[in-house]
C-alpha cells in the first residue's frame, strides 16, 4: 500500500508533464491545419527535406562537430595533466575548472560579445600594441568559439574522472616491460580513458547541436541553427506544426548520436586492454 | 622537469582562456564609459544602476522564489517517488525510470516547447505558475537520481525490523529511512535549486507576461547590445558563486575527515557543480559516479 | 516607453503595470495569438493592427473614455488600417531609413543602393524584421513594399542574398547602440532609434532614400484577452496627457501624433528631421498593408535569406 502512496503523486506528475507534452509534440509534428480542421500529414517532414532546411541541419551538425573536436583536442591533455602528478592540489585545480561553469551560461556568452566587438576590449588591447584587428564577431568562428568556451569543461571533467581512477600499476607495468611513453599512451592510457572521452563528446555535442542562444548572440542572426529555426517557429512565425516536426527530428538525432556513443563506449568497457 | 613545466604552462593557458573573459567583465564593470574599448576612470555607477533597474530586480526576485519553491516541491515529490520506485521491480520500474530519464536526455529546447504547448493547450496563463510547474518538472528526475543510490545502499531489513518491533510505518520511515537517505535528499535539493536558478531555455518558452528570471533578463538585455549593468551583475554573481563554493568545500572537507572520504567528497562536488550548468552532463557524470 | 511614465500611472491608479517589449510586430502578434498571455494594452503597427482586427483579436475602444483623443492630430486619425479609430488610438509614428556614421560614409546617402555598396562590406547592419528588410529591397527595385507578386518577391530575395556577404549582422534592438559605439557605418533603422542614436553620437545622421520608404503608425489597442477594459482605456488616456506624451516622446525618440505634447518638446527633437521629416521627404512613402496569406511567402523568403 505504502509504496503506491509514495509513488502516485509522481506518476500523475510524470504523465501530465512528461508524457502528455511529448505526445502533443508528436501530435503537432505529424499533423497540419487545413481549412477543414486538423489532418494527419507528413508534409512538414517533406518540407524539412527542402534544401534550405537541410542546409541549416547540416550547419548545426557541422558546427557542433567542429566544436566537439576542438574541445577534445584542448581538453584531453588538460584532463591528463590534471589526473597526473603535475599539481599538488588536484582538488583545488578541479574546483577552479568548475567555477566558471557556475556562472550563468548567458553571462559567459555575453562576455565574448563585449570582448569581440570591433571597438571591443580585445581590439583595443591589440591596437595598443599596434597589432592587426581581430574581426570575428558575427562570423562562424565566433559561434564556434562560444561553443568551445561554454562546453570545454564538459569535455575535461569526464575524462579527468576516468583517468584519475585509472590503475597506475598498469602504466608502470607497461613501462617496466620496455614500452616507450607513446606506446604506453596508445596501448594503455588512451583505451582506458575512452569511456570518459565518449561521455565528453556526448556532453559537448548535444548542447552544441541544440543551442540557439550562442548563434543568436555571437552569430548576428546570420548563422541560423536548427535551434533557432525551432525557436522562430514557436515565437515568431507561430507554426507549431512545423516547429514540432523539427523538434521530433532533433530528438531523433540526439537519440541516434547517443546510441552511437553507447556503442562506441560498450565494447571498450568489456574488451578493455586485452 | 621541463615536461612538468610545459604541462603546468598548458593548463595555465587553458585556465586563462576560461577565466579571462570573466575577469575582463569584472574589471570593466568599474569602467566609467558606456563603450567598452577604453578605460575612462573608476566608477560604481553601474552597480547603483543595477540595483535600481526594475527589470533586473524583479527577475532576481522571481529567480529566487522559483528556485526555492521548485527545489522544495521537487525534493518532496522526487524523494517520495524514489522510495516508491525502490520497492517496485521489473518492467514497471524500467518503464518509469525510462520516462524519468526523458527530460534529462531531451534537449532543453524540446522540453521547453513541449511544456509550452501543454500549457497553452490547457489554457493556462503563461507566467509564474507555468514557470514553477516547468521547473519542478525538470528538477524531479535529478532529485530521484540523487536519492535512489542512497536507497540502494540502505539495509531493507532495518525498516522491516522497526515495523516488527511495533513502529508505525511513518515513525519507522522518519527514524530509520530518512536519516540514511538524507545526504542524497540534500544533494538533490541543492542540485534542484542550482538547476532552477541557472535555467534559461525551458524558462524562456514557458514564462509569460511580466515574469522573467535572471537568465531571461540577461538574454533580453544582451540582445539589445552591450550594457555595463550586465558587467556589474556578472561580477556580483561570480563573487557569490565563489563564496558559496568555498563555503561548501570547507564544510565538506570538515565533514569527511577520512582520507578516502575526502576524495569522494570533492568528486561528488564536481558532479554537483558540473550539472548546474548542464543537465545532460549531470546525468552522464552521475553514471560515471555509479560505475 | 519611459519607465517613469509607468510608475506615475501605477501611483495614480494603485495598480502594478507589467511592461514587456518585443523586437518586432510579429513577435508580439505570436505571443498574443498563441494565448497564454493577458495583456491589456498593446502597441502594434498599422498593418498588424489591421491583421488583428481581421482576426478578431481586438476589443472596440470606447472613445468616451479617452477624452485626450482630442489632442491627436487630424492627419493621424481615421487611417486606412482602422478607418474610424474603433480599435486603435494613434500612439507614435515614424519612417524606416538609414542611420549612418558621417565619419565613415563620405558620399551622400540618398539611395538604398548604398546598403549594397561593397565599399562598406561588413559595415552594414540590416534589420532582422522581414517586412522592413524585404520592403526596402522591393523599394530599391522600384516595386511596392506591399508587393505580393511572386516574381517581384523573388527578385527582392535575390537582391538580399546578394547583399548578405556585406552585412555585418541582422539585428533589431542592438542596431542603435552599435551605431553609437561606431561598430558599423550604416544601419537600417526605425526613425526613433535614429533620433536616439543621433542624440548620443553627433557623428550619426539619418536619411530617407529617394526611392521612398515605409511610413508607419503605431497605435494603442486592447487585445480581447484583457481582464479590465476600463483600466486599459484609462492607461491609453493617461499616455495621451500632454505632459506624459512629451516625456515618452523624449525618452523613445519616436515622433508623436499628439498636437499639444509636440509643442512641449525641446527643439533638438522637434527640429530633428529624422523625427519630423519635411513633407517632400515623404513623397514616395508607403504604409504597410496586411498581406494576408502572402505572409507565409515572406516567412519563407526571409528564412531562405538568413539561411543562405
Amino acid at each position: 500500500m505504502k509504496r503506491n502512496w509514495a509513488l502516485t503523486p509522481y506518476l500523475i506528475w510524470m504523465i501530465i508533464f512528461i508524457v502528455v507534452p511529448l505526445a502533443l509534440v508528436v501530435y503537432y509534428g505529424i499533423t497540419v491545419n487545413t481549412d477543414s480542421g486538423v489532418a494527419f500529414s507528413l508534409s512538414n517532414f517533406k518540407r524539412f527535406a527542402e534544401p534550405i532546411y537541410l542546409r541549416v541541419l547540416w550547419r548545426s551538425i557541422k558546427l557542433a562537430i567542429i566544436s566537439t573536436i576542438i574541445c577534445l583536442i584542448i581538453g584531453y591533455p588538460v584532463a591528463m595533466i590534471l589526473a597526473g602528478n603535475s599539481f599538488k592540489h588536484k582538488n583545488v585545480m578541479v574546483m577552479l575548472l568548475v567555477v566558471p561553469m557556475w556562472m550563468n551560461f548567458l553571462l559567459r556568452t555575453y562576455a565574448w560579445l563585449t570582448l569581440l566587438e570591433k571597438n571591443g576590449i580585445i581590439n583595443s588591447i591589440l591596437g595598443k600594441f599596434g597589432l592587426p584587428m581581430l574581426n570575428i564577431l558575427y562570423t562562424e568562428s565566433a559561434v564556434i568559439l562560444g561553443m568551445v568556451y561554454n562546453f570545454l569543461p564538459f569535455m575535461i571533467l569526464p575524462i579527468y574522472s576516468v583517468m584519475s581512477k585509472m590503475d597506475y600499476s598498469l602504466i608502470e607495468a607497461a613501462e617496466d616491460l620496455g614500452a616507450n611513453s607513446l606506446i604506453v599512451f596508445r596501448r594503455v592510457i588512451f583505451p582506458l580513458s575512452l569511456p570518459g572521452v565518449v561521455s565528453g563528446i556526448t556532453m559537448v555535442f548535444m548542447p552544441a547541436v541544440t543551442t540557439f542562444v550562442i548563434s543568436r548572440l555571437l552569430g548576428g542572426g546570420q548563422f541560423t541553427l536548427i535551434g533557432n529555426l525551432i525557436e522562430q517557429q514557436f515565437l515568431y512565425v507561430g507554426d507549431w506544426n512545423f516547429g514540432s516536426t523539427m523538434s521530433l527530428i532533433m530528438m531523433v538525432i540526439i537519440l541516434i548520436s547517443m546510441l552511437f556513443m553507447n556503442k562506441a563506449d560498450g565494447p571498450e568497457r568489456s574488451g578493455g586492454l586485452w | 622537469m621541463v615536461r612538468r613545466f610545459i604541462n603546468k604552462f598548458y593548463v595555465l593557458l587553458v585556465f586563462l582562456f576560461l577565466y579571462a573573459p570573466i575577469f575582463v567583465l569584472m574589471v570593466y564593470s568599474f569602467n566609467d564609459s558606456r563603450s567598452r574599448g577604453n578605460w575612462e576612470g573608476f566608477t560604481l555607477r553601474w552597480y547603483v544602476e543595477l540595483f535600481s533597474d526594475r527589470q533586473i530586480m524583479s527577475a532576481l526576485y522571481y529567480t529566487i522564489i522559483i528556485g526555492v519553491l521548485s527545489a522544495v516541491i521537487s525534493t518532496i515529490i522526487g524523494t517520495a517517488a524514489a522510495i516508491g520506485l525502490d520497492r517496485l521491480g521489473g518492467f514497471r520500474r524500467e518503464l518509469v525510470m525510462n520516462i524519468t530519464y526523458l527530460p534529462v536526455l531531451n534537449p532543453d529546447i524540446v522540453t521547453g516547447i513541449a511544456l509550452m504547448i501543454l500549457f497553452v493547450f490547457a489554457r493556462l496563463q503563461l507566467g509564474f505558475i507555468t514557470l514553477l510547474l516547468s521547473h519542478i518538472t525538470f528538477n524531479i528526475p535529478y532529485v530521484m537520481l540523487s536519492v535512489l543510490p542512497k536507497l540502494k545502499q540502505l539495509d531493507k531489513n532495518l525498516y522491516e525490523a522497526a515495523l516488527d518491533l511495533g513502529a508505525t510505518p511513518g515513525y519507522a520511515f522518519k527514524t530509520v529511512i530518512l536519516p540514511e537517505i538524507m545526504p542524497g535528499v540534500i544533494t538533490g535539493a541543492l542540485l534542484a535549486f542550482t538547476l532552477s536558478i541557472d535555467d534559461f531555455v525551458i524558462s524562456f518558452f514557458t514564462t509569460g507576461s511580466g515574469v522573467s528570471n535572471l537568465s531571461i533578463a540577461i538574454y533580453s538585455m544582451a540582445r539589445r547590445g552591450i550594457n555595463p549593468r550586465i558587467n556589474a551583475l556578472s561580477t556580483l554573481m561570480f563573487l557569490i558563486v565563489l563564496a558559496l563554493l568555498i563555503i561548501v568545500n570547507i564544510r565538506m572537507s570538515k565533514e569527511n575527515n577520512g582520507k578516502g572520504e575526502k576524495n569522494y567528497a570533492s568528486k561528488k562536488q564536481v558532479f554537483a557543480s558540473a550539472s548546474s550548468s548542464d543537465r545532460v552532463s549531470s546525468s552522464r557524470l552521475y553514471e560515471l559516479e555509479q560505475q | 516607453m519611459d519607465e517613469s511614465v509607468i510608475k506615475m500611472f501605477e501611483k495614480e491608479y494603485g495598480v502594478r503595470v507589467v511592461y514587456d517589449t518585443f523586437s518586432t510586430n510579429e513577435d508580439m502578434y505570436t505571443k498574443i495569438k498563441s494565448g497564454g498571455s493577458n495583456y491589456d494594452v498593446a502597441f502594434p503597427s498599422d498593418y498588424m493592427i489591421k491583421r488583428m482586427i481581421d482576426e478578431d483579436m481586438l476589443e472596440k475602444i470606447n472613445l468616451d473614455n479617452i477624452p485626450n483623443y482630442k489632442y491627436i492630430d487630424q492627419r493621424f486619425k481615421n487611417l486606412e488600417h482602422d478607418p474610424n479609430n474603433e480599435y486603435s488610438i494613434p500612439y507614435m509614428w515614424g519612417t524606416v531609413g538609414i542611420l549612418y556614421n558621417t565619419t565613415m560614409v563620405d558620399e551622400p546617402v540618398d539611395s538604398w543602393e548604398i546598403l549594397w555598396n561593397p565599399k562598406y562590406s561588413k559595415e552594414i547592419l540590416m534589420m532582422d524584421s522581414q517586412r522592413d528588410s524585404i520592403g526596402i529591397a522591393l523599394k530599391l527595385l522600384g516595386y511596392s513594399l506591399n508587393s505580393t507578386n511572386p516574381a517581384e518577391l523573388e527578385e527582392a530575395k535575390t537582391k538580399l542574398i546578394e547583399q548578405k556577404p556585406l552585412v555585418l549582422a541582422y539585428v533589431v534592438d542592438e542596431a542603435k547602440d552599435k551605431m553609437v559605439a561606431g561598430e558599423a557605418a550604416l544601419a537600417l533603422v526605425w526613425s526613433g532609434d535614429a533620433v536616439y542614436g543621433m542624440l548620443e553620437n553627433p557623428d550619426l545622421a539619418y536619411a530617407i532614400p529617394n526611392e521612398g520608404t515605409n511610413l508607419w503608425f503605431d497605435g494603442a489597442v486592447i487585445p480581447k484577452s484583457t481582464q479590465n477594459k476600463e483600466l486599459a482605456e484609462a492607461f491609453i488616456n493617461f499616455l495621451n496627457e500632454p505632459e506624459i506624451a512629451r516625456l515618452n516622446a523624449e525618452y523613445t525618440g519616436y515622433s508623436i501624433p499628439h498636437v499639444e505634447a509636440r509643442k512641449l518638446l525641446p527643439p533638438e527633437i522637434v527640429n530633428n528631421q529624422a523625427a519630423y521629416p519635411e513633407e517632400h521627404e515623404l513623397d514616395n512613402v508607403e504604409v504597410f498593408v496586411h498581406i494576408g496569406d502572402m505572409l507565409k511567402e515572406y516567412d519563407r523568403i526571409w528564412t531562405e535569406i538568413k539561411v543562405h
